[in-house]
Parts: C-alpha cells; structure tokens; sequence
C-alpha cells in the first residue's frame, strides 16, 4: 500500500507493485546495503591519520600499482583482440565460427579456480606454452596479467558484437562511394560509431580485473612488492586479523569501483545516444 | 527496420550505388580476402591462446595419469563433501535469487516509480565488488568482532567459517544475474499484454502464471543457469568466509585450491574437470535457448507482417 502511494508516478491496473517492490528493497537492503555499509561504518573507526597509514604503506602501494597496471595493460589487450573478434565474428563466415563465438563467454562461465591453475599449468616453464617462451610467466607479474586478459576477454566482444551488426552499412557505401578508401572508411566512419562501445567494453573488462582474485592468486606468485594484488593483500590483513587495515583497503577499492561503475553508466548513456542518433 | 530504410532515402546515393555490379559493390563494403584471412587468424590464434588451451589443458591434465586416479579424486570423502557443499550452497542461493530477480524486473518493468534508477544501480552494485571485498563485508556483520558478533556466540550460532556464511557469500555474488536477464526484456515487452489480461479479470497470480511467465520463461531460464554456474563456481568470497576446514567447510572450488597446493595435480584437475563441464554445459544451454530466443522473434515479426 505504502509503495503504490508514495513512489507510483502513474496509477496502474497492474497488480502487485507493492508485494514485488517491497520484496526486491528488503531483500537488497539485507544482502547488498546493510553488509556494503558495514564496510563503510568501519573504517570510521580509524583516524584519517590511521586510515592514510593503513592505505599507502609501500607494500599496498605497491599492490595497486600492479592490480591497477595489470588491469589497464589486460583491458588494452582486450579492446585491440577484441576488436578484431567482434568485427570477424559479424562480418566474415568461416569455419566453426559459432563454435567459437559460443565459447567466448567460457570466462563468464568458468569458474576463477579453474582458470587460475589451467593458465598456471600451460604458462610454467614447462608447460605447453611456456616452455617455447624465452621469459618466464607463470609466478610474474607477467602472470597476473595472462589471468586478467583471460577474464576481461568476453566484454570488449560482447559489447561491440550488437553495435557492429546495428551498423548501418550504407553509410560505408556512402563512403565508398564518395571516394573513400576501405582503411578510411573504417578509421573515419566505423571506428567513430565503434568508439564509445569499445570503450565500454574496456571499462567493464578494467573493472572486472580490479576485483579479481581466484584465477590471479594461482599464477602471481604472489610475492611482496613484486605480484602481490591488491585483493590477496585484503585476505593476507584478515588472516592477522587487522580488520581495520583490511577494510581501509577494501574501501578503497570499493571507491575506484563504484567511480568506475559511474564511468560505464555515462558510456552507456553516450552510446545509446550515439546509436539514436544514427 | 532496417529493410524498410532503403526505400524511403530517396538520395542520388542510393539510384548510384543501385547502378554498380553487386559484386563491386559488395567490394566496395568489404575487405579484400586476404586482410580477411589474416584478421580471422589473428581472431582464432587470440582465442586459442587465451581460452581453448586452458580449457583443453583442464582435461588433458585431469586424465593424464588415467581414469583410475581421475575418479579417485572425485570420489574420495573430501571432495565428495566438497561437492555436496558446493550443490548446499547453489539450492539456496538459486531460488533466493530466482524470486529476488522476478519481484525486482516485475516492480521495475511494469511500473513507473521514483527512485527506478536507483535501485537498478543497487541491482548492478555486487557485480563491480570484487569477491574478497563481498566476503569481507560478512566477517564484519557476522564474525566474532563484527556487528553480531557476540549476539551469535551468546546463542551458539555460526555463520563465518560455516555454512550458512558460504551461502550469504554465494547470494551476494549472484545477487543480480536472473534480475539482469528478466529487465531488458520485460522492459521490452511492455505491459500491454497483462492489462489487456487485467481487464478481462484475471488475477495478479492468474496474470503472472498464464500471461508473464511464459514470456519469459527461457530468459529465466538462462539467469537460473548462469546464476547457478556462478554459485557453483564462486571462489574469492566464498574462500573469505569458509575457514577452509577440510570436509567441512570446503567447496569445489576451495578444495580444488587445497589439492592443488598440496601438489596433487591430477587431483586438482579432476575436480576441475567436474566445473569445466558445468561450464561447457552452461554455454551449450545458453547457445540453445538464443536459438529459440531469435525463433521466437522471427515468428512475431512474421506475423506482424
């Protein structure tokens, strides 16, 4: 009753408002609000002076200099590789491409674990793929971010995928008619369409590496200073039982995640626009 | 849509691009075969690298010491408790999140209310949490130093470094998948079809069981699965919140971690193997029901036309 009339803009014969919506904010305030917050409300528990302390110690710095660089150079490798999936994947046909179009989403799907010792085992230096390596990956930095482009891999692709094919394909035969060439077609009238979409797509793949931890922590070495993420940093403070510490670094990834979530709701909004405006 | 544009432009474009071969137009809007062929390669030797290898890898690995070890380590009493607990923790967290996600798309797409974004944003939230972070926050509401620490101790409950903590950590990394499949497409679907039923006298039930529901049914169906792929897969969190104790309080994923530490490889990728699997099986029932998805549209924009 409450809901139907205080919140409803509009008087609707549906039924049911009510029940659906006093459900969904119950059960959100229990598993989402009440516990985030409680993330939150702890951190007051520290001094600004502690809290500073707790977050920019060399050893956390040096955590977020690899969480945040590995995450930036996976999603970069995302958005080039990904490109180029999506636009093969729309516009050519070749054999078992919905084999491998299906497969795409394997790191949606797969659990972290599984993915961390596979890409541990095949990136050792006696595994399949990096034994013919001159360099070592597995247990190097180089590692976490083998681990981040598998899990990045499938948003760049599944975001550009509907884009490219709403492309409108006169405006390249606009272009090519008017005289334009295939490689400025593409770098002047596809890739400005492409834009906001691919950058979407590396957000949202930037985003996901900054959290992840299950497929990283098998491959990193996990090393002070050298591969230690952020993350693992967090359970390594709970495990000595510094809940305050913990927490401060959690809060601090928890701002550059929802900062980030904001960055992707704004993309979304442009891109939306961008393809209306078409 | 796009079959009715060419015939309202009108432009000396489209009467010029009209006059050329298809085959020179058909040039004109593609690449040549071999900037193709290497793009295609490019596109394959990527995914090659970073996703059939390390699938390929979880079974060669999980059976390279023979079926006997592989089966051996899936049956033995730690990974069999590990898979029950791993199956505790998906029933309840499915069908928690099954009814969350119906209510949220039902109150959001067939409604307009104040404060609609916002709690879209909330249904979005778990998802750019990392799984340390979303295990964290439940030690501090339930651990022996959190909000009801003392009160659970007092009453001899556990949640942190038992069951029901591992279920709360697997909802809340869930938490959005099924309500995220429902929205886009009650939203376009419209509400048309149950105020039409709303007039005719059925019921809010009748409405949703005979009108909504089989709209939706293989929407829901994908969330379920994907939710449950999820559940079944979680990691980060879950690892925060179990305590780690053998036959006890380990989950597929926490007991494959274990093995794996302890140098048993084979063992590691064979529990793995069992996961691998979920996800092929995932991904089989997912490429299923788009198939039926774009049926289903073909055969309304047919008999629209």
């Amino acid at each position: 009753m409450i809901f139907s009339r205080t919140l409803l803009k509009r008087h609707s014969v549906l039924p049911g408002f009510d029940l659906a919506l006093g459900l969904a904010l119950l059960y959100t305030s229990l598993i989402v609000l009440i516990p985030l917050s409680a993330a939150f409300l702890k951190t007051f528990t520290l001094t600004w002076q502690q809290f500073l302390e707790a977050t920019t110690t060399p050893r956390v710095v040096a955590s977020y200099r690899l969480t945040f660089g590995a995450s930036f150079l996976a999603a970069l490798l995302n958005a080039f590789f990904g490109l180029i999936v999506a636009w093969v994947l729309v516009r050519y046909r070749f054999p078992a491409k919905r084999l491998i179009d299906a497969l795409v989403d394997l790191p949606f799907a797969l659990p972290t674990a599984v993915a961390g010792i596979a890409l541990t085992a095949i990136y050792a230096q006696n595994g399949s793929i990096g034994q013919w390596l001159p360099f070592k990956v597995s247990f190097t930095p180089l590692g976490v971010w083998v681990a981040l482009v598998f899990i990045g891999l499938p948003f760049v692709v599944r975001t550009l995928q509907p884009v490219l094919d709403d492309l409108n394909r006169e405006l390249e035969e606009a272009a090519a008619t008017l005289g334009a060439n295939r490689w400025q077609t593409f770098t002047q009238v596809i890739f400005p369409i492409l834009m906001p979409a691919l950058l979407t797509g590396f957000a949202l793949a930037f985003a996901r590496a900054l959290g992840e931890y299950g497929s990283v922590i098998f491959i990193a070495g996990n090393m002070p200073m050298i591969s230690e993420i952020t993350p693992l940093l967090i359970i390594t403070k709970l495990e000595q039982y510094d809940y305050a510490g913990a927490t401060a670094i959690a809060v601090v990834m928890l701002v550059a995640a929802f900062l980030l979530l904001l960055v992707i709701n704004l993309l979304h909004a442009w891109t939306r626009k961008r393809q209306g405006g078409l | 849509m796009t079959s009715a544009t060419p015939a309202v432009t009108p432009l000396p474009l489209g009467s010029a691009a009209a006059g050329i071969a298809p085959r020179a137009l058909r040039n004109a809007t593609t690449e040549p075969v071999w900037i193709q062929r290497v793009l295609i390669g490019v596109a394959i030797a990527f995914m090659t690298l970073f996703l059939f290898v390390p699938l390929a890898t979880v079974f060669f690995e999980a059976f390279k010491k023979g079926i006997d070890v592989y089966l051996a380590a899936i049956t033995e009493p730690d990974a069999r408790s590990a898979i029950k607990l791993t199956l505790i923790a998906a029933a309840f967290s499915v069908p928690m999140n099954l009814i969350f996600g119906v209510a949220a798309a039902w109150a959001i797409t067939k409604f307009d209310f104040r404060g609609k974004s916002l709690l879209l944003t909330l249904i979005d939230l778990p998802f750019s949490v990392s799984p340390v972070i979303a295990g964290l926050i439940f030690v501090l509401v339930f651990g022996l130093q959190g909000w009801m620490g003392e009160w659970l101790r007092d009453h001899d409950l556990k949640v942190i470094f038992a069951v029901p903590g591992i279920v709360l950590a697997t909802v809340f990394v869930t938490f959005p998948f099924i309500a995220r499949e429902l929205i886009p497409l009650m939203q376009a679907q419209g509400i048309e079809q149950e105020e039409a039923a709303r007039v005719l006298g059925a019921s809010g039930w009748q409405i949703f069981w005979r009108v909504t529901l089989p709209n939706i049914k293989w929407a829901l169906l994908y969330g379920v699965i994907l939710c449950n792929a999820r559940a079944m897969g979680e990691f980060g969190a879950v690892s925060v919140v179990s305590g780690h104790i053998r036959g006890q309080t380990n989950t597929m994923p926490l007991h494959i971690e274990i093995v794996y530490n302890e140098y048993q490889f084979a063992a590691a990728f064979a529990v793995a193997s069992l996961l691998a699997a979920l996800a092929l099986v995932t991904l089989v029932v997912k490429y299923v029901i788009e198939q039926r998805v774009k049926g289903q549209r073909r055969e309304i924009g047919d008999r629209s036309e």
